[in-house]
């Protein structure tokens, strides 16, 4: 038995060098794209009450001032955030909503629904918060895709050109979830 | 009162709150050249961390300065950001 070890033949080592070296050039190639691709973030928005019209807003026009990739997916009452007409008269609900400090059966009586989305409209308005138009515009503005999906634009009868424009239509689930897939964060509200 | 900073543009966002600081100096530092300081004016305290925060994971701007200021028994927090290109 030999205790000399052969050196592997020359072809080999040419070989390895040659993968090891294919191999360095792929890994500082996605390592530049990894540094050149910010961040993505999609929301899906599928509330169409006042308090809940906010969050996917305001985190949609930040994130595009961070140059974030932002895409908002809206289904079901989320559309009526995109709805033009819709979205300036989004309501709040009394009912269910313990911060309103009334009991439900007083939340539930008629008109008790009117009397909480005043008050808070007025406190939006004297707080400087944005309106959810204004929030859409500057969503839109920085690069922010908000898409209405589809099938629940069907289901409620809104036309495209009710939406808002810049709005994205003709989306369905599948556009949503290949967004989400190489999304960095996702978020349903 | 005079800033150690030679600022280029003023931009006022006093009474507006979350998320419109943060957001309104993004798009005035978007008008501005390499080297050219902001000064962003706002009343909402939490502009102090949001500008913060924004400044710190947004390519191109960096945070110079952060000050309180008594402006008539208004406070007013004042933001000098430089745009680095």
């Amino acid at each position: 038995m030999s205790t000399e070890t052969s050196p592997p033949p020359e072809g080999d080592v040419a070989t390895l060098q040659a993968e090891v070296e294919a191999l360095r050039e792929e890994v500082a190639t996605l390592k530049d794209d990894a540094e050149d691709q910010g961040r993505k973030m999609t929301i899906i928005a599928t509330k169409g009450s006042l308090d809940m019209a906010y969050p996917p807003l305001i985190l949609a026009s930040t994130a595009a001032a961070f140059d974030w990739d932002v895409t908002v997916f809206h289904t079901f009452w989320g559309l009526d955030i995109l709805h033009e007409e819709r979205s300036r008269n989004l309501k709040l609900s009394a009912v269910g909503n313990p911060s309103m400090g009334v009991p439900n059966l007083v939340a539930a009586v008629p008109g008790m629904d009117a009397v909480a989305t005043r008050m808070m409209a007025r406190r939006i308005e004297d707080n400087g918060t944005a309106s959810v138009e204004e929030l859409i515009q500057l969503a839109l503005d920085q690069g922010a895709e908000l898409q209405a999906c589809q099938m629940t634009a069907d289901l409620m009868d809104y036309e495209d050109d009710e939406f808002y424009d810049g709005v994205t239509t003709g989306v369905g689930a599948a556009a949503a979830l290949a967004d989400m897939g190489d999304a960095d964060i996702q978020l349903l509200v | 009162m005079s800033t150690q900073y030679d600022v280029t543009e003023t931009l006022d966002v006093k009474g507006r709150s979350c998320p419109m600081p943060v957001v309104k100096t993004k798009q005035a530092i978007d008008d501005l050249e390499t080297g050219d300081v902001l000064e962003v004016l706002a009343t909402d305290r939490g502009s102090l961390s949001d500008i913060e925060g924004w400044a710190t994971s947004t390519a191109g701007v960096e945070l110079l300065d952060q000050r309180e200021t008594n402006d008539d028994g208004e406070r007013v927090y004042e933001h000098y950001v430089r745009y680095t290109g």
